[in-house]
């Protein structure tokens, strides 16, 4: 399910514009970095932003690929996790130890949710009715979050020194750093659960074809519940992130505008492809991180409509992204 | 079909006489809160249009409120107008923009419909803020106060005649095309239905209707900032919609009270805090799309006996076939 579905496709001579235009865009950010020591860090914080994208961005893929619902309280149940995170490390658990249980909880959390909300509306309703039903869940879970915590700003601690490493002249912060590297790895766990793993691969069974992967055992509704916890664990990771960045504030509407970006990012992706969704974050979050610190009109406000703006050409262009097939519809 | 007639003329005028003798009963705060309940059935008439009766979900109403708001705003505050002037421009306005945005929605289905509306609900807001010459950013633009019965009367004077407009489009063949796309946009345009105009035509009415309740909005509020029109607006319709009854009109004051009041009456009972509102909300959403997904308007039905059959017959009028492919 999170393998990279764009490989098989036939290389007709437009299927070479996308890997040209991946590699385009690596060759400037390379030789960009290489020429300017603050076009490097520009990009590794933009990366590191992009890697919460990411990461949420695979959230939203995960449950898309099992039932065609674009999940609006990703975010929400993101941001409930994150102060879940706030309150274990302020009762005094340390920063890893908190992180973990914090994934348990989210896990749980992300199970309960599919079981409370979302499977009563699915079994009588179609599509939208789902997706109406999860913008329930995101005003409740975000207006809980409001309710438990209150709505001022809290800190969040972060789990990597303030410190910066020197490469070259060019001062990368351990924070960003840490931020890639974790949700990289959140990611590439997640990708080696469904490619090695026997509940993995019913996982996918269940995506792609449920009706023959109930024929052969597999509890197709079950594996759905499973996909919502793990779709939920990502998001406490990119939540508990986001929060330790310093664009970002601890508070219940945190995860509002990082939804968007990871929308864009997914929907760069094909929404079908969680490869697509990983290079799709990574990709906005150094592009607009780039666009917000050299072109002087690009101000703080306009990074959102900007984000908007790419996923509408993405899909008025090419609907399937830059790694998604495209589908037949039938009739 | 005739006693049903009369059954639902009886109803109406019954509505009718309570609306307009309701605010010679209220003070005049509760009587700007009663214009504030005609903003939410003017704003979610227009999302029913698009939404319940054409199948186009849109969870970015917010903006269109804001395009409205901003207009009479700018007009009153910057170039002197009536402000009452300002609502025509709006509704212009309004459906302008909605042509717009429908024409790359035509592009899109179902969630992703979804997903591009969300977005612009978010986006317009941080336009505003980035705009200040022109919106006055986040301090906002003040505009002329007015009392409590100049608001509720200019409310639901434009809310009662938006409503009779629309019961006059959905009952025609404008009505019956739009419901037609909803069930099945290849049946429909089987049947000679133009895709294209009824869904763009759907989404400027939808959106016209929206700004004029942004307009009145911001009447009522004698003030306007980026943040009035943030997400919680756009969701806030959004469950007036989804409690008034997609796909039906009967529902839609009940959806507005409900929108407007619950809040307030949370608020001023000190039963649960205000912070629980959300919650509620959110519960309810939930509770109605799993147990009752066509709304209050099947819930009066059983209540009252009311014959309410929504004209395109069979059960399809339910957002079940709100297909999304």
């Amino acid at each position: 399910m999170l393998g990279v579905a764009a490989i098989r496709r036939p290389r007709t001579p437009s299927g070479w514009i996308v890997p040209g235009l991946l590699a385009a865009c690596c060759v400037f950010l390379l030789v960009g970095s290489l020429s300017s020591s603050l076009f490097a860090q520009q990009t590794v914080s933009g990366l590191a932003n992009g890697g919460i994208y990411a990461s949420l961005g695979v959230a939203l893929v995960l449950i898309y690929r099992a039932t065609q619902v674009i999940n609006f309280s990703q975010g929400a149940l993101a941001t409930f996790t994150t102060y879940v995170a706030w309150q274990l490390m302020s009762w005094g658990l340390g920063y890893w130890p908190a992180f973990v249980l914090t994934l348990g909880i989210a896990f749980v959390g992300g199970i309960a949710v599919e079981l409370v909300a979302i499977r009563p509306v699915e079994r009588r309703g179609n599509v939208l009715t789902v997706v109406i039903a999860s913008i329930g869940v995101l005003i409740l879970v975000e207006g809980a979050v409001g309710w438990i915590w209150g709505s001022e700003v809290k800190f969040m601690p972060s789990a990597f020194p303030a410190r910066a490493i020197h490469v070259g002249g060019v001062a990368f912060s351990l924070q960003d750093l840490g931020t890639i590297g974790v949700s990289i790895a959140a990611v590439v766990v997640l990708w080696a659960l469904f490619q090695f793993t026997k509940v993995g691969l019913a996982m996918r069974a269940a995506a792609l074809r449920p009706e023959a992967a109930r024929l052969v055992g597999v509890r197709v509704s079950w594996m759905l519940s499973l996909g919502w916890g793990l779709a939920a664990v990502l998001g406490a990771v990119a939540g508990m992130m986001a929060a330790a960045s310093p664009s970002v504030l601890l508070q219940p509407s945190m995860m509002d505008g990082v939804l968007i970006y990871a929308f864009a990012a997914a929907v760069l992706g094909g929404l079908e492809s969680a490869a697509g969704a990983v290079v799709g974050g990574l990709a906005i979050g150094a592009l607009l991180n780039l666009l917000g610190s050299y072109v002087s009109w690009v101000t703080p406000q306009l990074l959102l409509p900007a984000a908007f703006v790419l996923m509408l050409v993405v899909l008025l262009v090419k609907p399937s992204g830059l790694f998604g097939r495209t589908q037949v519809r039938r009739v | 079909m005739r006693a049903r007639l009369a059954w639902q003329l009886a109803v109406i005028a019954g509505v009718a006489v309570a609306i307009a003798l309701l605010p010679f009963g209220l003070s005049d705060y509760h009587r700007s809160q009663g214009a504030d309940v005609a903003v939410y059935v003017m704003a979610i008439l227009g999302l029913n249009i698009v939404t319940g009766y054409t199948g186009q979900i849109s969870i970015g109403h917010g903006a269109f409120m804001a395009l409205g708001g901003y207009t009479t705003a700018i007009l009153t505050h910057d170039h002197g107008w009536n402000d009452l002037a300002t609502l025509p421009v709006a509704l212009a306005v309004g459906f302008g923009a909605g042509v717009v945005v429908g024409v790359p929605a035509l592009r899109f289905h179902g969630a992703y419909l979804a997903l591009v509306t969300f977005a612009v609900a978010l986006a317009v807001p941080q336009l505003a803020k980035n705009y200040s010459h022109f919106t006055g950013g986040t301090e906002g633009l003040a505009l002329p106060t007015h009392t409590g019965l100049w608001l509720y009367g200019v409310g639901w004077a434009a809310a009662v005649i938006l409503y009779v407009l629309t019961w006059l489009l959905l009952r025609g063949r404008t009505g019956r095309a739009f419901r037609a796309v909803r069930d099945s946009e290849i049946a429909a345009a089987s049947a000679g239905v133009n895709l294209a105009v009824h869904k763009t035509l759907a989404f400027g009415i939808s959106a016209a209707f929206a700004a004029v309740a942004g307009s009145v909005y911001v009447l009522v509020n004698n003030f306007v900032n980026p943040d009035v029109f943030g997400l919680q607006l756009s969701l806030y319709v959004l469950i007036g919609a989804v409690v008034a009854g997609l796909g039906s009109l009967w529902g839609i004051l009940a959806g507005a009270a409900f929108v407007q009041l619950l809040p307030i009456g949370l608020t001023s009972s000190h039963a649960v805090s205000s912070q629980a509102v959300p919650v509620i909300f959110g519960a309810i959403v939930v509770l109605v799309m799993a147990l009752i997904p066509r709304g209050s308007a099947e819930v009066l039905r059983a209540a009252l006996g009311l014959p309410i059959r929504i004209r395109s017959g069979h059960h399809s009028s339910t957002p079940h076939s709100l297909e999304a492919r």
